[in-house]
C-alpha cells in the first residue's frame, strides 16, 4: 500500500474546495491559492516519477481499498509506465493552463472597448479546473475498471462546466455535443464493463486478475466493442470525431488544452490497456478495419484541418490527424509502434498545447479565431510569431523536435511489425506518410497567413508577449526540445509497459526476442 | 351447534406502523370535525409529522429487534417480510419530508368549492381560508401505500390501492394556482385511476376462477401444479398487470402522468413520484415474483416490451417538454421502465433473485428521494402567478441563484445516472442484475436482457440530453430581465433539500452502507 497515488489526487481536490470556499470578490486569491495546489502536485508527482522502478513490477505504488464490497469494487490504484507519463502529462499541463487562463474568467475587451467575454465566476472555474485535475489523475491511475469508469464519465462534467459557461458564442451547443457523445460511448462501454464483471465471475474488477479471464472469442468481441467505441468517440476516431471541433474551438484555450491534450488521451490509453490486454483475440481479429479507420482518421483530419478558416477548428483537426497516429500505432501491436504511440500521447499534448496556447494569446488579442482577420503579426510581436513557429512545427513533427521521435516510431513500427505477416500494415504506414506532406501544408499555411505578409491593420496595436505568457510558453517549447533530441528518459519508462502488454495480447514480440539472443 | 365465530388473529405487535398511520388518520379527520378553525392546522402539522415520525420509528424497531415475521400476518392478509418494512422505511421517510413540504403557506386552494375566478374565491382567499382536510388526506394515502406492497391477497391489495389512491385524487386538485388545470388533473387521474382499478378488480375474479383463491401462496401454488395456458389465467394476468403497470406509469399506461403531475400542488406531485412509484413497484414485484413466479415463461416476454417501451417513450417524450414538472413526469416514466429492467432480472437461484431484489429497493431509496428534492426545488422558483412552471423561465437561474441551481443541476445528473451521484449506482444494480439473469443458464429470455440493456442504455443517453438541456437553461443562458423570483425558503423545504441532497451525495460516494440496508432487506426475499 503505497499512499502517493490518492495523496496525489486528494490534494487537487482539497484545493478545490478551499478555492470554492474563498469569500466573495477573492478572485486573485483564488487563482494564486489555485496555481499553488497544481504546483505542490507537480513537485509530488515529480517525487512519484523519481521513485518509479523502470525493472521493477508492471503496477507501482499501488493501493487498494474497498469501496463497494456488494459490487465487488475496490479503490485501486497503481500506475505503470504509460499511465506514469501521462500523469506526469496532466501535471505539468495544469499549472501552465491555469497561468494561461489567468484572466480568462475577468471578462476582456478589445482594444476599441467592445466586450469580448464578459466576466464569469472565476473561483468556479479554478475550482472546476482543479476537480478535473483529481479526475484526470484518477482515470489514468485507476487499475479497478470499475473505478476508471467512474473517472471517465465523471470528468466529462467539470470539462462540460468549463466549455459551456467559459467558452465561446456557440459554447452551449459544443457543450452539449461534447457531453452527450462521450455520455453515450460511456454507456456502451458500461454495459461491457457489467458483462465483463458477469462472465468472467471473479467477482472483482480488478484489472491484473481480468486479464485473460475472457476467453470465448465472441464474448470478446462483443465486449471489445462495447470498450473501443467508447474510447474511439473520446479519442476521437473517423467517423465519431465531430464533436471535437465544435468543443475545441468554443472552449477556452486553457480547457481545449486539456481537453484535447488529457482528455483525449484517455480514449487512446483505454485502448492500449483495456481493448488490447482484455480481449486480446477480438483485438488482433479487428486489427484491419481499425487501422483502416485510423488511416482514414489520419488523412481526412489533416486534409480538413487544410481548409479551415478558424485556428482553433484547424488545431483540433490536426489533432484528429494525430490521434489517427497514434491509433494506428497501438493496433500495430509491434513494441515500436506502441512505444511511439504511448510517446505519442505525451509529445501531442505537449505540442498542440503550446499550438492552442499562442493561438489563444493571439486570439486573445484580437478576439477573433478567424484567421483571414490577422496578417504580418510577426513583425509587431516577434516573440509571439517565433512561439507560434515552433509549436506549429512541433505540430508537423519536423526533426528535431519531440513530435517527430513518436510520428517516426509509429509509423517504422507499423511499417516492420510482423504482427499480422502481411503487407497490409506496410501499405498503412506508407499512406499514412502522406499526412506528413499535408501537415506542413496546414501548419505553414496557417503560419503564412497570420504571421507574414503585409501587417493587417487591426493587428498593428498588438502587444508582444507579456511576461506571463512567456512563462506558460516557455517550459512547453523547452520540452518539445528537450524530448526531441533525449526522448530516452521517457521510452524507458514506457518499454517494458509495452512489452509486458505484448505478451497479454500474446503477439510475437521480435524485440523481446532479440534481447533473449543477446544475453 | 358449531357457530361460534372465531375472532380472527391479528398481530398488532407487528402491523403497529400501519395502524399508527391509520389512526392518526381517522384522528385527524376527529380534529377537522371538532377542533376549531383557527387551531386546525397547529394540531394536525405535529399529529401527522410525529405519526409518521413514529410508525418509522416502530419499523426500525422490528428491524432492529429483528422480529421479522416468516409467514403471511393478519389471517394470511399482510406480509410484513424484509422488503416491506424496506418500503414502508422509505415510503415514511418520503411522506414525512413531503409534508414537510405540504406544511408551507400558499401551495392549496382556500376553498376548493369556490368557482376558479369567481368572487367566493377572492373572499375565501382574503379570509385566508384553507383546507386543513389535507392532513388527513395524505395520512390516508400513505396508509394506503403501506398496505399496498405489503398486502398478501389480492382482496387486500386492492383495498390498500383503493386507500392510497381516493385521497390523491382529490389531493391533485386542490392546487392553489392554475386551478382549472388541477381540476382538470384531478379529474384525469380519477377516471383513469378508476378504470385501472377496475383492472386489477377484473384481473382478481378471473385469478380467483382459475385459483380458487385470492391468497398469493394459494395462487402460487395453483400455478405449480394446474395448466398455465388457461385463458381464464392468461386474461387474469394480463388484466392484473394492466392495474399494477398503470400505477407505475408505464407505457402505454402512462398518459395520466404528465398531466397529473403537473397540474397536482407541487407537494403532492412529489408525494405521487416518490411515494406512490414505491408503493406500487413494490406491488408489482409481488404480484409477480411471488403470485406468479411460476409463470415467469408468460409474462417476462411481455414485461420485456413494456419496460423497452416505457424507457424509450418516457425519455423521447420528456425532450419535447416545455415545462418542468412534465418533464420530470415524464424522466419519472422513464425511471419507471428502469425500475422494470430490474422487475424482470429473476432467477432461479434465492441468493441471486435477493441481489436483484436488493438492487431495485436500492434504485427506489435513490430515485425518490432525489425527485422529493428537485421538486422541493421546483416550488422555489416562482413567478407572481405562481411556480415558474415554463422551462424558458428557468434560463440564467444559475447566475440569480447559483447555489439553488447548483443542487437541482446535481438532483439532474443524479437522473441521468452520472457516476458520483447515487443515481449512477441505482442504474447500475439494476443493469448488473439484468445482465447476470440473462446469463444464467436456463433463462427464458438469455440474451434478449442484454438487450433489454442496451435499450436502456440507449434510454439513458437519450434521457441525458433533457437533463442537460435543463443544465444548459440554468448555467449556459442570459437570465430573462423579469426572470422569476426566488422564493425565501421555509425550514421545511431547506430541510427537504438537505435531506435529499445528502442522501444524493453521500450514496454517490459511499454506496455501502444503504446498499447493506437493502441486501439484508432482500436477503429473505418475499414470504411466499
Amino acid at each position: 500500500m503505497s499512499p502517493w497515488l490518492p495523496i496525489l489526487m486528494a490534494v487537487p481536490v482539497l484545493g478545490a474546495i478551499v478555492v470554492a470556499l474563498l469569500p466573495k470578490g477573492s478572485d486573485k486569491l483564488a487563482k494564486q491559492v489555485t496555481l499553488l495546489v497544481s504546483l505542490v502536485v507537480l513537485v509530488l508527482t515529480l517525487v512519484v516519477a523519481v521513485q518509479f522502478k523502470t525493472g521493477g513490477p508492471r503496477f507501482q505504488f499501488q493501493a487498494v481499498y474497498d469501496w463497494i464490497p456488494s459490487f465487488g469494487v475496490k479503490f485501486g490504484v497503481g500506475v505503470d509506465g504509460i499511465a506514469l507519463v501521462l500523469i506526469a502529462l496532466s501535471a505539468v499541463l495544469v499549472p501552465i493552463v491555469i497561468l494561461a487562463s489567468w484572466h480568462d474568467a475577468d471578462g476582456t475587451q478589445s482594444a476599441d472597448g467592445t466586450l469580448i467575454t464578459p466576466k464569469r465566476s472565476v473561483k468556479t472555474y479554478f475550482s472546476l479546473l482543479l476537480v478535473l485535475e483529481a479526475m484526470m489523475i484518477g482515470v489514468f491511475a485507476a487499475t479497478d475498471i470499475f473505478l476508471f469508469y467512474v473517472f471517465f464519465e465523471a470528468m466529462l462534467i467539470p470539462m462540460y462546466f468549463m466549455i459551456g459557461s467559459y467558452g465561446g458564442a456557440q459554447r452551449s451547443y459544443a457543450a452539449v455535443k461534447f457531453l452527450l457523445y462521450s455520455l453515450f460511448g460511456g454507456l456502451l462501454m458500461l454495459v461491457a464493463v457489467i458483462a465483463l464483471y458477469v462472465v468472467a465471475g471473479k467477482n472483482t474488477f480488478m484489472f491484473p486478475e481480468l486479464v485473460g479471464a475472457i476467453q470465448d472469442p465472441a464474448t470478446q468481441k462483443w465486449l471489445f466493442a462495447g470498450f473501443f467505441i467508447a474510447f474511439a468517440i473520446k479519442a476521437p476516431l473517423w467517423p465519431v470525431h465531430t464533436w471535437l471541433p465544435d468543443a475545441a474551438a468554443q472552449a477556452p484555450a486553457g480547457a481545449a488544452v486539456l481537453l484535447v491534450g488529457v482528455l483525449d488521451k484517455v480514449g487512446t490509453f483505454g485502448m492500449l490497456r483495456f481493448c488490447l490486454e482484455l480481449f486480446p483475440d477480438a483485438a488482433k481479429a479487428f486489427t484491419m478495419p481499425i487501422v483502416v479507420l485510423a488511416v482514414i482518421s489520419i488523412i481526412y483530419g489533416a486534409i480538413v484541418a487544410i481548409g479551415q478558416t478558424d485556428m482553433k477548428r484547424l488545431i483540433a483537426y490536426t489533432s484528429i490527424s494525430h490521434f489517427g497516429f497514434i491509433v494506428m500505432g497501438v493496433f500495430a501491436m509491434s513494441q515500436v509502434s506502441q512505444s511511439g504511440a504511448a510517446l505519442y500521447m505525451v509529445n501531442h499534448g505537449f505540442a498542440t498545447g503550446a499550438l492552442f496556447l499562442a493561438a489563444g494569446f493571439l486570439i486573445a488579442r484580437r478576439g477573433s479565431p478567424h484567421i483571414a482577420d490577422y496578417g504580418g503579426v510577426q513583425k509587431v510581436t516577434p516573440l509571439l510569431a517565433g512561439f507560434f513557429l515552433i509549436a506549429g512545427l512541433a505540430g508537423l513533427s519536423l526533426p528535431g523536435l519531440s513530435s517527430f521521435v513518436s510520428e517516426f516510431m509509429v509509423m517504422i513500427g507499423t511499417y516492420t511489425s510482423t504482427a499480422f505477416g502481411s503487407g497490409a500494415l506496410a501499405v498503412a504506414a506508407i499512406v499514412s506518410a502522406l499526412a506528413v506532406i499535408l501537415a506542413a501544408v496546414y501548419i505553414l499555411w496557417m503560419v503564412q497567413r497570420t504571421m507574414n505578409g503585409p501587417t493587417a491593420e487591426s493587428v498593428k496595436a498588438f502587444k508582444d508577449l507579456n511576461v506571463r505568457e512567456i512563462v506558460v510558453l516557455a517550459p512547453l517549447v523547452a520540452l518539445i526540445i528537450g524530448f526531441g533530441f533525449f526522448p530516452k528518459p521517457l521510452l524507458d519508462v514506457i518499454n517494458p509497459t509495452v512489452t509486458q502488454t505484448l505478451v497479454n495480447v500474446k503477439v510475437d514480440n521480435p524485440a523481446i526476442a532479440e534481447k533473449g539472443a543477446g544475453q | 351447534m358449531n357457530d361460534a365465530v372465531v375472532a380472527p388473529t391479528i398481530e398488532y405487535g407487528t402491523l403497529a406502523p400501519m395502524l399508527l398511520v391509520f389512526g392518526a388518520a381517522v384522528v385527524g379527520v376527529l380534529v377537522e370535525a371538532f377542533a376549531p378553525r383557527y387551531l386546525r392546522k397547529s394540531i394536525h402539522v405535529p399529529l401527522t409529522l410525529l405519526s409518521l415520525a413514529g410508525a418509522f420509528a416502530l419499523v426500525i424497531l422490528q428491524v432492529v429487534k429483528g422480529a421479522v415475521p416468516t409467514a403471511p400476518v393478519a389471517m394470511g392478509a399482510v406480509a410484513v417480510d424484509g422488503p416491506s418494512l424496506f418500503i414502508w422505511g422509505v415510503i415514511l421517510v418520503l411522506s414525512f419530508v413531503c409534508v414537510l413540504m405540504i406544511n408551507d403557506e400558499g401551495h392549496f386552494v382556500a376553498s376548493a368549492a369556490a368557482v376558479p375566478g369567481s368572487a367566493d374565491e377572492e373572499e375565501a382567499e382574503a379570509a385566508g381560508g384553507s383546507h386543513t382536510e389535507v392532513y388527513p388526506l395524505v395520512l390516508f394515502a400513505v396508509g394506503g401505500m403501506l398496505l399496498f406492497p405489503a398486502s398478501h391477497d389480492l382482496l387486500t391489495m386492492f383495498v390498500g390501492l383503493e386507500v392510497m389512491s381516493l385521497p390523491l385524487y382529490l389531493l391533485c386538485g386542490l392546487a392553489r394556482r392554475r386551478r382549472l388545470l388541477s381540476q382538470e388533473a384531478s379529474m384525469k387521474y380519477f377516471l383513469l385511476g378508476a378504470f385501472s382499478s377496475a383492472f386489477f378488480l377484473y384481473g382478481t375474479a378471473m385469478i380467483y376462477g382459475y385459483a380458487g383463491t385470492v391468497s398469493f401462496t394459494g395462487i402460487n401454488k395453483a400455478l405449480a401444479t394446474g395448466s398455465l395456458l388457461d385463458p381464464i389465467l392468461l386474461l387474469g394476468l394480463s388484466l392484473l398487470g394492466v392495474g399494477l403497470l398503470f400505477k407505475i406509469g408505464a407505457a402505454p399506461f402512462q398518459a395520466w402522468k404528465p398531466d397529473v403531475y403537473q397540474g397536482a400542488p407541487t407537494p403532492i406531485t412529489a408525494l405521487m413520484a416518490s411515494g406512490t412509484l414505491v408503493a406500487a413497484v413494490g406491488a408489482l414485484l409481488r404480484v409477480f415474483w411471488v403470485a406468479l413466479g411460476n409463470m415467469d415463461w408468460d409474462w417476462r416476454p411481455v414485461m420485456w416490451a413494456v419496460a423497452a417501451l416505457t424507457m424509450v417513450v418516457g425519455a423521447i417524450l420528456a425532450i419535447t417538454q416545455t415545462d418542468i414538472k412534465r418533464m420530470l413526469a415524464y424522466s419519472s416514466i422513464a425511471h419507471a421502465g428502469f425500475l422494470l429492467i430490474g422487475v424482470m432480472a429473476t432467477f432461479d437461484k434465492t441468493a441471486q433473485n435477493s441481489k436483484s431484489l436488493s438492487a431495485i429497493l436500492f434504485y427506489l431509496l435513490v430515485y425518490s428521494l432525489a425527485t422529493v428534492g428537485a421538486f422541493a426545488v421546483v416550488t422555489m422558483v416562482r413567478d407572481p402567478g405562481g411556480e415558474a412552471g415554463h422551462l424558458s423561465r428557468w434560463a440564467g437561474l444559475g447566475k440569480r441563484a447559483p447555489i439553488l441551481a447548483g443542487i437541482f443541476a446535481f438532483f439532474l445528473l443524479a437522473f441521468a445516472g452520472i457516476p458520483l451521484t447515487s443515481g449512477f449506482f441505482g442504474k447500475y444494480a439494476v443493469f448488473a442484475a439484468a445482465l447476470a439473469s440473462g446469463s444464467e443458464a436456463g433463462d427464458s429470455l438469455g440474451g434478449w436482457m442484454t438487450g433489454l440493456v442496451v435499450v436502456g442504455v440507449i434510454a439513458s443517453a437519450i434521457a441525458a440530453f433533457f437533463y442537460v438541456r435543463v443544465i444548459v437553461l440554468m448555467f449556459f443562458s442570459e437570465p430573462a430581465a423579469d426572470g422569476p423570483s426566488i422564493a425565501v425558503p421555509s425550514t421545511g423545504t431547506v430541510a427537504v433539500i438537505a435531506i435529499s441532497l445528502l442522501v444524493t451525495v453521500g450514496v454517490g460516494l459511499f454506496p455501502q452502507p444503504m446498499l447493506d440496508l437493502a441486501n439484508q432487506a432482500a436477503s429473505g426475499l418475499f414470504i411466499r
